[in-house]
């Protein structure tokens, strides 16, 4: 159960900082092991922890009251989750779910407020990694109001290819879903309607992208 | 292991709805849980036509996709 150095290290929360104000961190950092499907915190209840993924991935979702699931991010390693309600001190904003085997690394509330006052470096940092989750959620916003099925489809297909190496989760067609905001059988239509432009090939377990500038066009992706 | 539909065994209530749309009959049930067994000459799910998860009322079958470029 020992938490590692250079994971720490390594987590935008705490770039910057020198060894012995790592060290200190480390004293108040503990580990976590979930498995798959495992729910890691629910809305609504009290937030207790500031949470970091540091193997495997997290999910990040709200349900309506009819059942229906919205993904809010999904949460890869060195990122972190819950921060907002330990920050602002209310409950938790959304639902975590393992979706695989994860490790996290946990700081309880308290410790964290000593932290932040010790060590002002760690403040601008988080002030950052807010910033670019405020940027994050505008997109989705955008995304969810302007752009189509398929475009938002064909944007999650490029924003999670990796190169095979496996550093990305797989998604099925049911969390594509549930990022885009549509039903599962939406994902699929999308899925073959991109395969009949040739914009993507459907091998088996693996969608590959075989035109990848028709693909970001399609997606509205201008950058 | 990729290529392989993940089944939960804690979610399976062994209704057989999969077994019957699987369109290869990979999927048998055994002690009342869903199970993929190999047949003589082909590899255990042909298509991934992922109609076992669509048809799962509990959501236990999971056909999770690898996004790749196709130059890598």
């Amino acid at each position: 159960m020992s938490v590692q150095a250079e994971f720490i290290k390594s987590i935008p929360y705490f770039s910057g900082l020198g060894q012995a104000e790592l060290d200190s961190i480390r004293g108040v950092v503990f580990e976590k092991k979930a498995d798959r499907g495992e729910m890691l915190l629910f809305e609504g209840e009290p937030a207790e922890t500031l949470c970091f993924v540091v193997a495997g991935a997290v999910k990040v979702f709200k349900t309506s009251a009819d059942g229906k699931e919205q993904i809010l991010h999904i949460i890869r390693p060195g990122d972190s989750f819950n921060d907002v309600p330990v920050f602002s001190g209310g409950a938790n904003l959304a639902n975590a779910e393992a979706m695989g085997a994860v490790v996290l690394n946990m700081i309880k509330k308290s410790d964290l407020e000593v932290i932040l006052r010790k060590y002002p470096q760690v403040a601008l940092n988080i002030i950052q990694v807010l910033s670019q989750r405020v940027q994050h959620l505008v997109s989705m916003v955008e995304d969810l109001s302007f752009r189509n099925v398929t475009g938002r489809v064909a944007k999650i297909l490029l924003e999670y290819a990796g190169d095979g190496a496996g550093e990305k989760p797989r998604l099925t067609q049911q969390e594509m879903a549930a990022m885009v905001g549509t039903a599962r059988e939406m994902v699929g239509r999308s899925l073959k309607t991109l395969e009949g432009e040739g914009k993507i090939r459907l091998d088996h377990h693996r969608i590959v992208i075989t035109n990848r500038e028709a693909l970001r066009e399609m997606a509205g992706v201008t950058l | 292991m990729a290529g392989i539909p993940v089944i939960d065994r804690e979610k399976c209530q062994g209704c057989g709805l999969c077994v019957s749309v699987c369109t290869c009959g990979v999927l048998v049930l055994i002690d009342g849980k869903a199970t993929f067994v190999k047949r003589e000459g082909c590899n255990i799910c042909t298509n991934w036509c992922t109609l076992c998860e669509s048809v799962c009322p509990n959501e236990a079958i999971s056909c999770a996709f690898d996004i790749v470029f196709e130059d890598s």
